[in-house]
């Protein structure tokens, strides 16, 4: 019992280290952007000297910069000063007090899920005692991992413990002066995960943001930084198949990862952002910047995205291939349904020779959904023998959504070899039909039919996150139909 | 009682009645042929025993072992017990012929209030059918019906109607578009899957498939009228005379 309750003393301090207290809440950290919130916020989190003049750089920068209006995509205009920029965790007492207060349907997804009670109530925002659980399962994966010398830890908490790396590497692959949204997320981040694996090291499981339940409630300015050292190994996954309770509307992530000589880094997304309701109201605006630097040679960085949730997409998860024989890939499948729009796809960038570069992406619409693939291919000049594959395949279900597709290449090179497929389909009458005439009901022919589509990049996915991420376009897609 | 049995049946599609009120019984273990000039109705009639949407019934019934077919949804008639050859079987890429198959078995199963068949017994059965039919093992492995040729198309119909082991067959014009050898193949895979279990319309514009598929009836749909009925010499007559001789009493009416 006293352990126990040690404990749990010790995890109630950790969680007021980041703020899960009701007195650094609105009426400290008014509405609005200026310097003075920067400020604040980076004094909140004891932040050194060197992170307070790198948000107010990006802040400064930001200033001069406008909105990109270039998506294919359509919301109102956001007014950037009637936010709030350090909406630091919601405090438990705001949140529901048990499942009972839960929007009911949440918790039917949750259970077609298959997630486990205890962390439905994590995921719904209860506060209860598996969020200690989950701490302490994080905290015994983090011993297996400092072993190796392999970090995995919250960003603020990097700020902290290691600064020489953040130091190093913030901004080396997405600068502060990159795009709009990146660099507001440059001023104003409020936390996520920093890895570092250290040379020759395999990390041995997937890192993921499931069990870092103390920056579950990062907010809408997440950053993450992933490094991976000469000759090692790391997947990390992000996200999670279960809708997470969330009340602001703008994310604006940003994502950095570094590759050196003969290092892989795989990440894998499932998003599934609350996506508005029937009629198009609500939903997260997701204004994410994704980038991979494949710095040294035989390098590998490999994006792997499912794509459900939100209001809005706009994402492009990148690579930039320095590294001589250094490979880029990017599986993506995106569902737009009811009125969601997503305009999402890739950069694959070749500076160095023998560079190669794979692009599989597939869209899916239904209802008013709009889902636009916006990829790049870019051969420089020294990119001697380069060569990139891309295939882009929509699926259409009714007759109200949109596909779209805008594709660029750019060759400053004429040794590279670059192939591009393309198709639009639709889920036709004949297809469910067919699939009714043998026995099979129309919500589960078009999951096998939308499944089949998807195939080449749920077989990217690490094999729990597949399944999960098949369940999830199931639900995403009922009544879709019929 | 009949297996399926039509009663003054008028479908329409966009409006347009193309069945005038079809009365036909097929029992189990019986073989009957439609057979007809292009848009007599022969497809239509196929479409709508299956449950296709683009028909609607206007009038008539369709008794299905003494339940009301046309009350059920398409999913439903197949559990029963019906099944459709295509006239031109669907591709859906990404799906294995074996994950799709096993769906629509454990489909039916479950219906029948039958336990659901694990891998191994599966591919069991499929093995078994595989083998019935001289079918190539590979296709199994294959997106459904993607890539085939229009003779292994036409064979994975029937093969699937080995393995859902259905009461009733409809075929649809399984001929259009095989040669000889493929024609045999598939009459072959037909003539092993008759039963005194099973009755099997098989619906046809030429004579031809009747040389290998012999059927015990045959009737004549001219403009959504079953106009003639016989045993399986009608074929022959009508092979030697054409349609034209059967089709104009009904023009003058």
């Amino acid at each position: 019992m006293s352990t126990e309750t040690t404990e749990i003393e010790e995890l109630a301090l950790k969680e007021y280290k980041y703020g899960f207290v009701s007195d650094i809440e609105a009426e400290e950290f008014p509405k609005g952007l200026n310097e003075d919130i920067v400020r604040m916020i980076s004094a909140k989190k004891k932040e050194p000297e060197f992170m307070l003049e790198w948000r107010l750089k990006a802040y400064r920068h930001w200033l001069t910069m406008t909105e990109p209006t270039w998506p294919n995509v359509h919301y109102p205009k956001i007014d950037f000063q009637d936010a709030y920029y350090y909406s630091a965790p919601k405090s438990f007492k705001e949140g529901p007090k048990s499942l009972d207060e839960v929007d009911p349907k949440l918790l039917e997804t949750y259970k077609k899920l298959g997630i486990p009670l205890q962390e439905q109530k994590l995921l719904a925002g209860v506060a209860v005692d598996a969020v200690f659980d989950s701490v302490s399962v994080a905290t015994t994966f983090k011993t297996k991992l400092s072993e190796l010398g392999i970090i995995f830890c919250s960003f603020s908490e990097a700020v902290l413990n290691h600064p020489e790396l953040v130091k190093k590497y913030l901004g080396s692959v997405v600068p502060y002066t990159d795009n709009f949204y990146a660099t507001l997320n440059s001023a104003v981040f409020s936390d996520g995960s920093f890895v570092y694996v250290p040379k020759g090291v395999r990390c041995p499981m997937e890192l993921s943001t499931y069990f870092r339940i103390n920056a579950a409630n990062t907010g809408q300015f997440e950053r993450t930084l992933i490094i991976a050292d000469e000759g090692a190994y790391v997947s990390y996954l992000e996200g999670c198949t279960a809708p997470m309770r969330d009340e602001n509307q703008l994310h604006a992530a940003v994502v950095e990862l570094v590759a050196h000589d003969n290092a892989t880094v795989k990440y894998s997304t499932v998003q599934n952002w609350y996506p508005g309701d029937k009629d198009g109201k609500g939903g997260i605006y997701n204004f994410v910047t994704k980038r991979g630097k494949c710095q040294g040679v035989n390098s590998k960085i490999s994006w792997t995205q499912v794509e459900t949730g939100s209001a809005i997409t706009w994402k492009y998860p990148s690579c930039v291939l320095l590294g001589d024989n250094s490979v880029g890939e990017f599986y993506s499948v995106a569902l737009t349904t009811n009125y969601q729009q997503a305009d999402t796809g890739t950069k694959m960038i070749h500076v160095g020779k023998n560079t190669r570069s794979t692009i599989v992406s597939k869209g899916i619409s239904a209802g008013r959904g709009q889902n636009t693939y916006r990829g790049a291919v870019k051969i420089m000049k020294g990119a001697e023998n380069a060569r990139n594959f891309s295939q882009c395949d929509s699926l259409l279900i009714g007759d109200r959504c949109g596909a779209h597709t805008f594709p660029y290449v750019e060759v400053q090179n004429s040794t590279g070899t670059l192939e591009h497929e393309a198709s639009t389909s639709k889920i036709g009458e004949d297809q469910l039909f067919y699939c009714q005439q043998r026995g099979i009901a129309k919500e589960d022919a078009v999951n096998m039919i939308v499944n089949g589509f998807c195939k080449e990049v749920f077989r990217e996915l690490p094999m729990e996150f597949a399944v999960e991420a098949q369940k999830l376009l199931g639900i995403s897609l009922e009544g879709s139909v019929g | 009682m009949a297996l399926i049995d039509i009663k003054n049946l008028h479908a329409s599609v966009n409006g347009n009645e193309i069945l005038h009120g079809i009365d036909l019984k097929v029992n189990a273990g019986e073989v009957h042929a439609i057979m007809g000039p292009n848009g007599s109705g022969k497809s239509t009639l196929a479409g709508v025993i299956s449950g296709r949407d683009a028909y609607e019934v206007t009038e008539g019934s369709i008794t299905f072992n003494g339940k009301d077919l046309l009350d059920m949804e398409p999913e439903e008639r197949a559990c029963e017990g019906v099944f459709l050859a295509f006239q031109y079987p669907v591709e859906i890429p990404g799906v294995s012929n074996t994950y799709f198959l096993k769906a629509a078995l454990n489909a039916v199963r479950k219906h029948r209030g039958e336990e659901e068949l694990d891998a191994m017994d599966f591919l069991r059965l499929v093995r078994e059918k595989v083998k019935l039919l001289g079918m190539d093992e590979s296709l199994m492995n294959r997106s459904v019906n993607e890539g085939f040729s229009g003779g292994e198309k036409k064979r994975n119909e029937i093969f699937q109607m080995a393995v859902l082991d259905p009461k009733l067959a409809v075929l649809d014009e399984t001929d259009s578009g095989l040669d000889i050898d493929a024609l045999k193949i598939v009459a072959n895979g037909v003539n092993a899957l008759r039963g005194a279990d099973r009755g099997i319309i098989v619906v046809t514009h030429y004579q031809r498939l009747l040389n290998y598929i012999v059927p015990d009836f045959v009737h004549v749909l001219a403009n959504g009228r079953i106009v003639k009925s016989g045993g399986k010499e009608l074929a022959l007559e009508l092979e030697e005379k054409g349609y034209s001789w059967i089709e104009e009493p009904v023009g003058a009416r």
